[in-house]
């Protein structure tokens, strides 16, 4: 390579060498320790910490006798509520993955394909500006919208003046919806880098070899934008999963799921080794949901 | 289908926005008990400059903000200095390291952390939060620091080397200035990161040092007045204008060459 031939050749560690203060990889060292040594401090530790709590017998404050136990991850055999919280808590984190995906899929579609030139960049940024607001406070604002009286009722008894009830605030649709609204930008985002990736000539060659639009959408759209709709639904699906404000501002008596029973054992029932075994098993599924997805995940990412 | 797909597009902007707006308005709103029909007032905003304990916790949640995004952004660039511009070995394991704080449900963090500082003596309050939001917030750092620096060629820096620079004076002299709209997109990013976090707050508050949202979300459960939605309109404004900011200093995307 002539370009290099006047430059030493690698400048760094090369020619300047002599002159350097110190060798690079001391340098690299006092970069990279600060960063690490804080998420050790802030991250690592603490879930070590919180494995050891996870197989004690009682939380270790005052003269609590305490003692070395697997008793903790047994709590689906001893206390079998736990295993309809469960269900519940998937089955909610399911519906909102998928009610995400179908609405988030057809937004970036919109998006992508309606011809919208440069106003496109400024939709783009009103669907994700409400994601960047504080979570708690959009689901505080759909207690306004759908509880008994609420929004939805006047709007509806507005036009009809003695119409029954709509609101639902205090149900599990109810924490759905909720979660839907604060996840859904996470999809439209992620399946709109997957769509505008998709070359126009593919989709005029199967219109013009006569295919329906649903042909297109289901063999062509839906297949190449697979990666962005596996991105999306792993990003959607292991926060919600962990959930505990929503459920408890929009589910009221009936908002109880894995992370709310985690939220008492800290805070109302001080059972932190509970508590603790059931962050690990929650811990445990979402490692095992990146592990599947790591090799979609990585190449979305790098794309 | 292009008619069909605007329309769509409307609808789906309508659902994001309908609760914010139905929140703001209500702030504005004479009854006590949100009920409708609107009537205008700034009651709520006088209630709220009352509020002592909503104004401390708002101005909590500013201080803890500003630490983190003072730390969060040095440790950040010196991380992502030192991860794109080095090669060596392992550098995969650590920009995987990287992503925990981001991946895992803050539920596990949070509780995790409260275990550990109770544990250890470091105990709960301020400090404890600013290291639990430093460390959410450095990914985020790495991240946009990281891909200016991609677009920052190397070329500049070893020219100026060539030329006699020291690898340090080249970075703060021909770096460093290139790549001040990603630091403060960074800085702008972590302090919204910390402005918002509400669930490592929540574990580590104490009752004479919470944040806004957290009490926001004790207020929200034991009873609450509309000066709750005076005080969550400006914080949803202040998110909105940072946000802003952000996409104005880093183009996400964006086609400039920075030389």
């Amino acid at each position: 390579m002539p370009a290099e031939g006047n430059v030493p050749a690698s400048p760094r560690s090369g020619g300047n060498a002599a002159t350097a203060a110190m060798p690079k990889w001391v340098a690299t060292v006092a970069l990279l320790l600060p960063t690490y040594a804080w998420l050790t401090l802030a991250i690592f530790l603490p879930l070590c910490a919180m494995f050891a709590f996870s197989f004690l017998s009682a939380t270790p404050m005052g003269n609590e006798q305490v003692s070395f136990t697997l008793q903790q991850y047994a709590v689906f055999q001893t206390q079998p509520y736990m295993i309809e919280v469960a269900i519940w808590s998937l089955m909610i984190a399911v519906a909102t993955t998928l009610g995400c995906a179908i609405l988030g899929f057809l937004a970036a579609l919109a998006l992508a394909r309606a011809g919208l030139g440069r106003s496109r960049q400024i939709l783009l940024i009103l669907i994700v500006l409400p994601f960047w607001t504080n979570q708690l406070i959009r689901i505080f604002s759909w207690t306004m919208v759908l509880r008994s009286g609420g929004f939805l009722d006047s709007v509806l008894h507005f036009f009809w003046a003695g119409a029954p009830s709509i609101g639902f605030l205090y149900t599990r649709p109810a924490i759905v919806l909720g979660l839907i609204h604060g996840y859904l930008p996470y999809m439209v985002l992620t399946c709109y880098i997957a769509l505008i990736a998709i070359d126009d000539e593919i989709i005029e060659a199967a219109m013009s070899l006569g295919a329906r639009w649903w042909t297109i959408l289901f063999k062509v759209l839906v297949p190449m934008a697979m990666p962005g709709l596996v991105s999306g639904c792993v990003l959607i699906f292991v926060p919600v999963i962990g959930a505990f404000m929503e459920p408890r501002i929009l589910g009221g008596p009936v908002g109880v799921t894995l992370g709310t029973v985690i939220e008492d054992q800290f805070t109302q029932a001080f059972n932190w080794p509970l508590g603790s075994a059931l962050s690990f098993i929650m811990l445990a599924v979402v490692l095992a949901i990146f592990a599947t997805f790591s090799g979609v995940l990585r190449r979305n990412a790098s794309a | 289908m292009k008619t069909a797909g605007r329309i769509y597009l409307a609808f789906i902007i309508f659902f994001l926005y309908l609760p914010i707006a139905v929140m703001i308005m209500m702030g504005f709103n004479r009854s006590p008990f949100y009920q409708l029909p609107f009537q205008f007032t700034l009651h709520w905003y006088s209630v709220l400059r009352d509020n002592t304990q909503l104004i401390t916790a708002g101005w909590n949640s500013v201080f803890v903000a500003v630490a983190t995004t003072i730390i969060a952004t040095t440790l950040g660039t010196m991380a992502a200095v030192a991860l794109s511009r080095s090669t060596f070995r392992g550098r995969n394991v650590l920009r995987i390291l990287l992503l925990p704080p981001i991946a895992i449900p803050w539920l596990i963090t949070g509780t995790a952390m409260l275990v550990l500082f109770y544990w250890t003596g470091i105990g709960r309050g301020f400090h404890a939060m600013l290291i639990g939001h430093v460390a959410l917030a450095i990914p985020y750092v790495v991240l946009v620091v990281g891909t200016g620096l991609q677009t920052i060629q190397t070329d500049l820096e070893e020219a100026a080397m060539s030329l006699g620079s020291t690898p340090l004076h080249a970075f703060f002299s021909v770096t460093l200035p290139l790549l001040y709209p990603s630091i403060v997109g960074a800085g702008l990013f972590a302090f919204a990161v910390s402005l918002d976090q509400f669930v490592i707050s929540y574990f580590l508050a104490t009752p004479g040092f919470t944040t806004l949202p957290v009490q926001i979300y004790s207020a929200i459960r034991k009873g609450f007045e509309p000066d709750i939605n005076a005080i969550s309109t400006i914080l949803l404004l202040s998110s909105m204008a940072l946000f802003l900011i952000f996409a104005i200093f880093v183009r996400p995307g964006g086609k400039v060459d920075k030389r």
